[in-house]
């Protein structure tokens, strides 16, 4: 099957629609497919992609004068379509496409809320990234809105209408921002009968700081420093992806050994968190033996990053052009060494794991997330992966070095806490795998290749598979070199959602776990 | 059963003493010392994520890994402010968690000691000062101690958590 082989009917479809599509720019932001249409043509568009089995992957605007560029991303088979329609700022109107993909709820609205564009018919009216501190009527994203304007009198964030519940027995528990362990700050709002969650309803925002804005005017180096702090447990992937999107705009070629490395480093990553994450669910279930085995494990691994790499979470390693530093042949040999007894390590530790029955108990037919809810919200990664959904771009649309590499992805349709676990479990012993091949046939050579800012105007998108499921990242230069635009696509955006779906029915308690099995950045979606 | 009592026996016990340097062991002491003078031999600290990116958060998680177990010299982390002794707070102050950041701190008991951990906390960081970040934890609450870093290795954290108790 070759890339985009599902284009030509999808383009058919639009004709039979009467959509019409300008195809003048298709490649300019390979390996996505570009295509430009009406306004008014916005929300069919989405509702016939939908109909073809694409899923939802974002949704950004910049403005260009008196105008705002808009693009949303559709992707299907691990192929990316951009589409792309502008409106004027005197009216900022748009068709949503949250009615097609309830995926898109809260990305509109923080669209909305950053550039002012409203989208006419979005079942949902209120405030998503707007906490008070900015007016209703000023849009940090807009040109005239300076990026050190003061922010209005704190407040508390009381005003927000939650959806209510009311009936015998039922009672709310509001829970954060600050939460009680040692976690990323969001509010959740739980209705509850007796032990059993009737809803949830998340209020996140709260660590917005300003990602986008500040973004602006920076050099490539400061933006790679940047996005490597989008979402700091996946500081390689963002910065990666940012990167990546850099140097597509700028038609610069990186040096093999260091798109080699660059996989090193990305699943050194995959490996340290899925550790964390397995420890922290059996913690969640009191199980503190595994806590701490998976602990220890990690830790090990992080001070081999920091040996080989001179950083504990790799920060900063990846830069526009290559890496910052190449690691040294007895550096690569430790790496190596590393691989082995790892793999002895959880050849022990997963089978207490599989057959432990008091995990069975907690972990098996909680939080359940079906196919069908994961599919309609574009859900990625573990979350995807435990509920059906098959994406890995690094198989889908390999990029530099998985283009060479065989790339396997586990699969699961139970949908339950314990099946997040497994793929978890799974992909670490699929990235040691990598990982040999990797340090086994990496190539010589440089691993920077000096950056060239490319021309005004220049864009480029960059892709990724973070250990969270697809990162997208978009940038656009101004003059001088200077970005004019980021933006970086977390995919908590569609898992978060999926928490208030797969709570549903279940008890109190067992809440901690099913939010651990999800682990969702704040950070990487407040921006 | 039986795996998990061998797996337990085989990986032993991994806490680590602190590097052999002199100056670190002198804190360590003094911690233990200080901590016992102070706070009746237990510090109870409640972490305040205010903004960060949550690097900060995983490097304080390991805190708590065997190998740091920072428990072993009476440190612990505590679900609500109302049970700590110090604030640890990390990243630049979101203009969005500000009013959290101050509930917390009021909610807190006097003497209540602040250490700003991480460069974001310290300075602002690559976030510094905009229309959505206050910037210093400082800049929101007086701060008695910074641990710059970014992130502080768990290490940095241990030394940084010692050395505020000393200067407080
Ligand atoms: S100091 Fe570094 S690791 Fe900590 S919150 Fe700031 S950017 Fe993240």
């Amino acid at each position: 099957m070759s890339h985009f082989d599902w284009l030509s009917e999808l383009l058919a479809r639009y004709q039979d629609e009467h959509i019409l599509v300008r195809r003048g720019a298709a490649t300019a932001l390979a390996p996505a497919h570009l295509l430009e249409i009406d306004p008014e043509d916005w929300g069919r568009a989405a509702q016939v992609a939908a109909g073809y089995a694409c899923r939802w992957a974002g949704v950004w605007a910049e403005q260009r004068d008196a105008e705002l560029m808009v693009t949303a991303a559709l992707a299907r088979d691990g192929d990316h379509l951009l589409l792309r329609t502008q409106v004027p700022l005197s009216t900022p109107l748009l068709p949503s496409h949250t009615q097609y993909y309830p995926g898109a709820d809260r990305m509109e609205r923080h669209v909305q809320n950053m550039h002012g564009l409203v989208f006419s018919d979005h079942p949902d009216p209120r405030r998503w990234s707007r906490h008070n501190r900015w007016a209703a009527d000023s849009y940090p994203l807009r040109k005239e809105f300076a990026v050190g304007s003061a922010p209005l009198p704190a407040a508390p964030e009381q005003d927000y209408p939650f959806i209510q519940t009311q009936g015998a027995g039922a009672y709310e528990i509001p829970v954060g921002p600050v939460h009680a362990g040692i976690i990323e700050p969001g509010h959740f709002r739980f209705q509850a009968v007796g032990e059993t969650v009737l809803n949830l309803e998340q209020r996140l925002g709260y660590v917005h700081k300003g990602i986008e804005k500040i973004a602006e005017g920076r050099d490539a180096q400061g933006l790679a420093r940047l996005a490597g702090r989008v979402s700091g447990d996946s500081t390689v992937h963002y910065a990666w992806s940012a990167c990546m999107a850099m140097e597509r705009a700028a038609h610069l070629a990186v040096p093999p050994r260091a798109q080699a490395l660059r996989a090193v480093l990305a699943e050194r990553e995959r490996i340290h968190n899925h550790l964390g994450d397995i420890g922290a669910i059996c913690n969640d279930v009191a199980f503190t033996f595994a806590w701490q085995q998976f602990a220890r494990l990690r830790e090990l691994w992080l001070r081999d990053n920091a040996a080989c790499f001179g950083h504990r979470m790799l920060m900063d390693c990846i830069v526009p052009g290559g890496l910052a530093t190449d690691p040294s042949a007895a550096q690569i040999a430790q790496l190596r060494a590393a691989i082995d007894p790892l793999r002895r390590e959880l050849a022990a530790l997963y089978p207490i794991l599989d057959d432990h029955p008091s995990l069975e108990d907690r972990l098996a037919t909680t939080g359940v997330l079906s196919a069908e809810q994961a599919q309609r919200l574009g859900c990625l990664g573990y979350v995807g992966k435990a509920s059906g959904q098959d994406h890995d771009l690094r198989r889908d649309h390999p990029y530099a070095p998985y283009d060479r590499l065989h790339v396997s992805s586990p699969l699961f349709t139970t949908g339950d806490v314990a099946a997040r676990m497994q793929v978890r479990m799974q992909e670490i012993l699929d990235s040691l795998e990598l990982l040999v091949v990797l340090l086994d046939t990496l190539p010589d050579g440089a691993v920077q290749v000096p950056w060239q800012a490319p021309a005004a105007g220049s864009e480029g998108i960059g892709l990724v598979e973070g250990w969270r499921g697809e990162i997208l990242s978009y940038v656009r230069f101004g003059s001088d070199g200077r970005i004019a635009r980021y933006f970086p696509r977390d995919p908590s955006w569609f898992n978060w959602p999926a928490l208030e779906l797969l709570i549903h029915g279940n008890i109190v308690p067992d809440f901690p776990v099913c939010n651990k099995s999800v682990n969702g950045s704040y950070s990487g979606h407040d921006l | 059963m039986l795996r998990i009592l061998n797996k337990i026996r085989q990986t032993g016990l991994i806490t680590e003493d602190l590097p052999r340097e002199p100056v670190l062991e002198q804190v360590g002491a003094q911690l233990r010392a200080g901590i016992a003078r102070q706070f009746q031999g237990s510090l109870a600290i409640r972490q305040v994520d205010a903004g960060s990116c949550n690097a900060c958060e995983l490097e304080i998680h390991a805190l708590n890994n065997g190998y740091y177990d920072i428990e072993r010299f009476g440190v612990h982390f505590v679900a609500s402010p109302r049970h700590a002794d110090v604030l640890l707070v990390t990243g630049p102050v979101s203009v969005h968690m500000e009013t959290a950041l101050l509930r917390t701190w009021e909610a807190t008991p006097a003497p209540k000691l602040v250490i700003a951990a991480g460069d974001c906390a310290a300075c602002g960081g690559e976030f510094g000062c905009s229309y959505a970040s206050r910037g210093a934890v400082s800049n929101v609450i007086p701060v008695d101690a910074v641990i710059p870093g970014c992130p502080p290795t768990p290490l940095a954290l241990m030394q940084g958590i010692l050395q505020a108790l000393q200067t407080s």
